[in-house]
């Protein structure tokens, strides 16, 4: 999220936690550690040219998707804290304000989706939306409801060129295309020219719960 | 694969073997249909029917089912109603399916739609819950056995006739037939292509499908300036114009006198592809051709008589 907007969020607010998470937001050097210090560094200094008061920490979470480690972590932190920034994937916020429903929660991230990374390239790939019906099986390990832009079952579409997508102007590739490709190495053009019914949309109904 | 009964003259016109012409009618950002059922009256007797464009290119224009049925009435030419997955659910795609079947509506082309970040609306959120194949056979339960999706029985069902399109432009090609197989697989009962420029490109193409049991129209698109060939040459994808036809129409576009330079302009289109007509009967086994003169209607006939036909 740009820093102009995440400073906009939090003007008027005293003093603040920026809570990074050690788990997927971590890894992909999005919200570990280093960027909650980061980030905590930058509101502190845009305060102090301001002339604004308050106090802004930083800590991490090992998982902000745990509600235990949630608790357990930040419970001991939040002595005069007004809000709490996460830079976790959309969910730590949401799973903050559960555990500790009193104090005020924002988030510094536009979350993408879930990705692969190209550690080399800085590139970080939507691999996986979680639509809790998995075609990965039959489509050569390339999920088209995620890297299709249309989430076609019957791909690809007429938007295909030399194996790239008319959406992104044929700079990204056609998943489609990728699916053609893997299912004819491993001799199974079969499973793409095969007809799939139109998905059962019930099991990406949200809001999910999975009981365990 | 045996012939079905025809409910539209098109496809009764492609079982007999007759070969076919269709235009194209654009709606675009208009609250009238005047334009669009003055084409389609310049079209009757020239064409079987014509397709009727579904917010192309994701540009927020009228729809396609109104003018569709306004052709019909109006004009009294059969419409071709395109119909693409990009801004409706399964349940909207079904109602206008009823909807199109009780105005009279029988061929509907389904198309999954540009992507609307293609568009001038490209905040749009994108739908494609159905997509060309499963909206082929939702199209063919409703025909056929009467039934929506789920097999629930509709009350007095419409017939409908089903065409998909196909790219012959598309790199690689093996996909895109395999593709049109699925399609086949579902009931596609006609097919019409993008725009071909080059005759030996249609005749590789129809020879790639041959063994594809859809009847296949080929597209063509007349080039009314020089400006839209270097275009369409340049960023329409898998599309490549023989640069000798561009060059022709470069010098053409050199004429001052305004009436004089369009009627060049369609003398070279007229003579152009008379003969890519006459080629793509004697040589392919295309079922027809649909010719994209949007707003040049009249070019039609010409270019039909030039063929030989």
């Amino acid at each position: 999220m740009p820093v102009e907007k995440i400073l906009k969020t939090v003007e008027g607010i005293e003093n603040l936690l920026i809570v990074g998470c050690d788990g997927c937001s971590g890894i992909y050097m999005v919200g570990g550690e280093k960027q909650a210090e980061t980030l905590a560094k930058l509101i502190q200094m845009h305060r102090q040219l301001n002339n604004e008061l308050g106090e802004v920490r930083h800590t991490i979470v090992l998982r902000q998707c745990d509600r235990q480690l949630v608790a357990t972590t930040l419970r001991p932190q939040l002595d005069k804290v007004d809000a709490m920034v996460s830079l976790a994937c959309g969910v730590g916020p949401q799973t903050l304000i559960d555990v500790f429903p009193d104090i005020k929660v924002f988030t510094a991230v536009d979350t993408y989706g879930m990705g692969g990374k190209d550690r080399e390239l800085g590139h970080f790939f939507e691999y996986c939306s979680g639509c809790g019906d998995c075609l990965l099986n039959e489509t050569g390990g390339i999920c088209p409801m995620t890297r299709c832009p249309k989430a076609l079952v019957n791909g690809p579409c007429g938007g295909m060129l030399d194996g790239k997508c008319e959406v992104g102007d044929y700079k990204n590739d056609c998943a489609w295309f990728l699916i053609y490709e893997r299912l004819k190495k491993l001799g199974r053009l079969d499973l793409y020219r095969k007809y799939r019914e139109p998905r059962d949309w019930r099991v990406s109904q949200s809001p999910r719960k999975l009981e365990i | 694969m045996t012939k079905r009964e025809a409910y539209s003259k098109l496809m009764e016109e492609i079982n007999a073997g007759k070969f076919v012409y269709t235009g194209e009618l654009e709606p675009e950002k208009i609250g009238d249909m005047e334009e669009v059922i003055e084409g389609a009256k310049k079209l009757v007797g020239h064409v079987v029917a014509a397709n009727v464009t579904d917010i192309p290119q994701s540009f927020a224009y009228m729809n396609s089912l109104g003018p569709s049925y306004m052709i019909q009435e109006k004009a009294g030419l059969e419409a071709v109603c395109q119909m693409t997955c990009r801004d409706r659910n399964r349940l909207a795609m079904f109602a206008d399916l009823l909807a199109a079947g009780a105005l009279g509506i029988v061929n509907i082309l389904a198309l999954t739609g540009d992507h609307p970040s293609l568009g001038d609306q490209p905040e749009a959120k994108p739908v494609f819950d159905l997509d060309s194949a499963s909206l082929t056979a939702l199209i063919r339960k409703i025909t056929d056995k009467g039934v929506d999706l789920n097999g629930h029985e509709i009350h007095n069902p419409p017939k409908f006739h089903v065409g998909v399109a196909i790219n012959p432009g598309a790199i690689p090609l093996e996909p895109e037939i395999l593709k049109l197989e699925r399609k086949e697989s579902v009931g596609a009962e006609f097919a019409q292509t993008q725009v071909v420029f080059e005759i030996e490109k249609a005749k590789q193409f129809m020879k790639a499908i041959k063994h594809v049991k859809v009847p296949t129209l080929v597209g063509i698109f007349p080039l009314k300036s020089y400006k839209i060939g270097q275009w369409m040459n340049d960023f329409v994808p898998g599309v490549t114009i023989p640069s000798d036809l561009l060059h022709q129409l470069k010098e053409l576009q050199k004429i001052e006198d305004k009436p004089l330079r369009k009627e060049k302009i369609a003398e070279m289109n007229v003579e152009y592809y008379g003969e890519f007509l006459r080629e793509l009967r004697k040589t392919t086994n295309a079922a027809g051709c649909h010719i994209m003169a949007v707003k040049w209607e009249e070019l039609i006939p010409r270019i039909i008589e030039a063929s030989g036909r």
